[in-house]
C-alpha cells in the first residue's frame, strides 16, 4: 500500500519567492490531514502541486504512488478539490454546476443527473438547486463547492482553505460535513491558517513554514512538544497579579509569563495536577482573589510560536503571492 | 449539512485508497469540449447586459461610420462607402468580439475555474478546444449581428448568396484562427483588466487597415504596413467577393491572390498561436 503523499526535496518558487523549499514528506493514507501555516507559508502551493495544477521546479511529490508530473491524469481521477484553488459557475445553478463536473468525471447523463441531485440533498441546497449561483450566499457557495468535489467519486480529497471567510455558523456547518467525510473513510488534506480548525478536524498536523515542514504529528503530539502543561490565572484586582506572579515563580518550574491589562498570569506546570492545589492554598494564604485558574494543555498557537519564533495570525485575509501566480 | 453516513449516503470511498471503488474514469475528448463549451455559452446568454451593451457599442460604431464620417470619406471608387466599409467593418468586429475571449479566459484564470476543470480527469487539448468552439460560436452570431444591421444601413451585396456565404464562411474561419492568439493574449494577461488592456491593440489593428478607408491616401510608411497586414487582405478579400468588379478596381487585388494571402495569414496566426498557447497551459 503507497504512501498518500511523499514528496522529497519538493521545490516550487515563484520569481524570488520560495513558495515550497526543499520540502520532505511522507504520509501515510486514512486520514484527514491538515495543512496549517500562515499566509504565504506553501499550503496552497503544496495543495495545487498535489492536485497536478503546479509542476514542482525540483524534487518529487507522488500522489498514492503516482508521480505528479508524470502520472497526472491518474491523479486526477482519485481526487476531488475545493475550496480557494477551485471554482462554481456564476451564471450556471447549482444543479448545473453539479452535472456539468460529473459529465467532465466521465458519468452518463443519466448517472450525473442522480449524482447531482444526490449531492445536493448532501450538502443541503436542494430547495435552491435549480437558482443561479450568483444569487448564493458565500456559505452557500462553499457547500457547492465542496458538493462539486464530490460529485465524482473521490479518493482523496483536496480542501484548499475551506472555511476562509466564512461566518462562524457555517464554518461550523462544513466542519461537520467535513468530519463526517472523514469517518466515511475518505482520506482528506486540507489547508489552513486556522489552529482550531486543524484542532478540530485532523487527526494528523503538518505545520509548514516558508515552505518547509517544520512540525508534523497528532494534535496531542505537537502539543506536548511545546513544552509541559501550564497553570494559567486570572486575578480580579491587580495588586493580587503581583502577588500571583511572585507564588508561580516560587514553584521554580519556569519564568511566569503575565498580561498585566488582563490581569493573567501563567506558568509551566509540569505535574501540573499536583502543582495546582499547592498554587491554589498560597493564593488563599496571601489573601489573593481570582476570577477563575485553570490547568490546561498548550494551545496550538503556543506550539506554533514556539517552533517558529512567530504567530500564526494572518496579516491579511487572503494567501499573498500564492493566488495570482497561476 | 451532515454527511448522513448513518443513512448509508455515503459519497466516498469506505477505506483506503488502494481498496476503493473504481477510480472516476473521465471523460471523452468531445464530451468534455461540448461541457466546457456550454457552460461558456450558457454565461454569455445569460449575460443580456453584456449582449445588449456590445451589440450597442457596435451598432453605435457603425452608425458613427456610416453616417458621420461616410459622406466626407472619399477615394472609393465606384464603390459606396456603405458597401466599401461594411466588409471591413464586419472583418473587424471578429476581432471585437476576440477581446471579450480573451478576457473571458483571463476571468476563468484568475476565478479559479480552470483550475478546478484542469483537476479533473479529462485532457487539457478537449478543455482549450471546448473553451476555442464556445468562442467561435459566439463569433458567429455577432457576425451574424453585424452583417444584419450592415444591411439595415443600406449595404448590399452584388454577386450573389454563394460568394456572400464564402465570405461569411471566411470570417468564421479566420475568427477562429484569431481565437487562439485572444485566448493566449488572455493567458499571458493573468487578469480580465490586463487582458482588456492588451486587446486595446485591436483598435490600431482595425485603424491603420483598408477596413474602413481606402490604404492609398495614407502616408508611404503606413501603407507599407497597412497593405500587407492581415485586416487588409481580409477586408479586401470580403469586398471582392461581395462587390464583384467595382471592388477589383478599387483594391487593385485579384480575388485569389487576396484570397490566398487571408488564408495563409490565418493558417499562420492558428499555426502559431495554438501549440503556444496549449503550450503556456501545460507549464503553469
Amino acid at each position: 500500500m503507497h504512501a498518500l503523499i511523499e514528496a522529497q526535496g519538493l521545490s516550487k518558487r515563484f520569481g524570488k519567492v520560495r513558495a515550497l523549499d526543499a520540502l520532505d514528506l511522507t504520509i501515510p493514507s486514512g486520514q484527514v490531514v491538515a495543512f496549517l501555516g500562515p499566509n504565504g507559508a506553501g499550503k496552497s502551493t503544496f495543495i495545487r502541486t498535489v492536485a497536478t495544477l503546479l509542476r514542482p521546479d525540483s524534487g518529487s511529490l507522488r500522489v498514492s504512488g503516482h508521480d505528479v508530473v508524470h502520472e497526472a491524469m491518474a491523479i486526477r481521477r482519485l481526487i476531488g478539490l475545493a475550496g480557494q484553488s477551485a471554482a462554481v459557475e456564476e451564471m450556471m445553478t447549482g444543479r448545473e454546476n453539479l452535472v456539468m463536473v460529473a459529465r467532465l468525471y466521465g458519468q452518463s447523463r443519466r448517472t450525473a443527473r442522480i449524482n447531482a441531485a444526490r449531492v445536493l440533498e448532501l450538502v443541503d441546497l436542494t430547495g435552491v438547486g435549480d437558482r443561479h449561483v450568483k444569487t448564493y450566499s458565500g456559505g452557500m457557495r462553499r457547500r457547492l463547492d465542496l458538493g462539486v468535489s464530490l460529485v465524482g467519486t473521490p479518493r482523496l480529497l483536496l480542501l484548499d482553505e475551506p472555511t476562509t471567510g466564512l461566518d462562524p455558523g457555517s464554518r461550523s456547518e462544513l466542519w461537520d460535513a467535513v468530519r463526517d467525510l472523514g469517518n466515511a473513510g475518505t482520506d482528506i488534506l486540507l489547508t489552513t491558517q486556522y489552529l482550531d480548525e486543524a484542532d478540530h478536524l485532523a487527526a494528523y498536523i503538518v505545520i509548514i513554514d516558508e515552505g518547509r515542514v517544520i512540525a508534523q504529528g497528532t494534535p496531542g503530539e505537537l502539543k506536548s512538544r511545546a513544552g509541559s502543561d501550564r497553570i494559567e490565572l486570572h486575578t480580579r484586582e491587580l495588586s493580587g497579579l503581583t502577588l500571583a506572579v511572585e507564588i508561580l515563580a516560587a514553584l521554580e518550574t519556569g519564568a511566569p509569563s503575565c498580561d498585566r491589562a488582563t490581569r493573567r498570569c501563567s506558568v509551566a506546570a509540569p505535574g501540573g495536577a499536583q502543582l495546582l492545589p499547592v498554587v491554589v492554598r498560597a493564593l488563599d494564604d496571601a489573601r489573593v482573589t481570582v476570577e477563575d485558574i485553570t490547568l490546561r494543555r498548550p494551545t496550538l498557537d503556543e506550539v506554533f510560536l514556539a517552533l517558529t519564533g512567530h504567530t500564526t495570525q494572518p496579516s491579511a485575509p487572503d494567501s499573498e503571492f500564492e493566488e495570482h501566480v497561476a | 449539512m451532515t454527511i448522513k453516513t448513518d443513512h448509508g449516503v455515503v459519497t466516498s470511498a469506505p477505506s483506503g485508497i488502494e481498496t476503493g471503488p473504481a477510480v472516476n474514469p473521465g471523460a471523452s475528448f468531445l464530451v468534455a469540449s461540448y461541457e466546457v463549451a456550454a457552460r461558456t455559452v450558457k454565461k454569455f446568454v445569460r449575460s443580456p447586459q453584456l449582449i445588449v451593451a456590445g451589440t450597442a457599442q457596435g451598432a453605435l460604431f457603425l452608425l458613427i461610420f456610416r453616417y458621420v464620417f461616410g459622406g466626407s470619406i472619399a477615394h472609393t471608387g465606384s464603390l459606396t462607402y456603405v458597401d466599401f466599409f461594411i466588409p471591413g467593418f464586419v472583418v473587424t468586429s471578429v476581432l471585437f468580439s476576440g477581446m471579450g475571449a480573451a478576457t473571458g479566459i483571463a476571468e476563468d484564470l484568475q476565478g479559479g475555474l480552470f483550475d478546478r476543470l484542469r483537476s479533473l480527469p479529462v485532457r487539457l487539448i478537449s478543455i482549450i478546444s471546448g473553451r476555442v468552439a464556445a468562442d467561435t460560436s459566439l463569433l458567429i452570431w455577432s457576425l451574424a449581428v453585424t452583417t444584419f444591421f450592415g444591411v439595415l444601413v443600406g449595404f448590399r451585396t452584388q454577386d450573389g448568396a454563394g460568394a456572400a456565404a464564402a465570405a461569411f464562411g471566411l470570417c468564421v474561419l479566420y475568427g477562429f484562427a484569431f481565437c487562439w492568439l485572444f485566448i493566449g493574449l488572455g493567458l499571458v494577461a493573468g487578469s480580465p483588466q490586463a487582458a482588456q488592456g492588451i486587446s486595446f491593440l485591436v483598435f490600431p489593428l482595425s485603424f491603420v487597415s483598408s477596413a474602413y478607408v481606402p490604404v492609398s491616401t495614407m502616408p508611404g510608411w503606413m501603407q507599407a504596413f497597412a497593405n500587407h497586414q492581415p485586416l487588409t487582405y481580409m477586408s479586401d478579400t470580403v469586398r471582392l467577393l461581395t462587390e464583384g468588379h467595382a471592388a477589383t478596381q478599387l483594391v487593385g487585388r485579384s480575388l485569389g491572390g487576396s484570397l490566398l494571402a487571408s488564408l495563409l495569414w490565418s493558417a499562420g496566426v492558428f499555426a502559431v498561436f495554438a501549440p503556444l498557447t496549449v503550450w503556456k497551459l501545460r507549464r503553469s
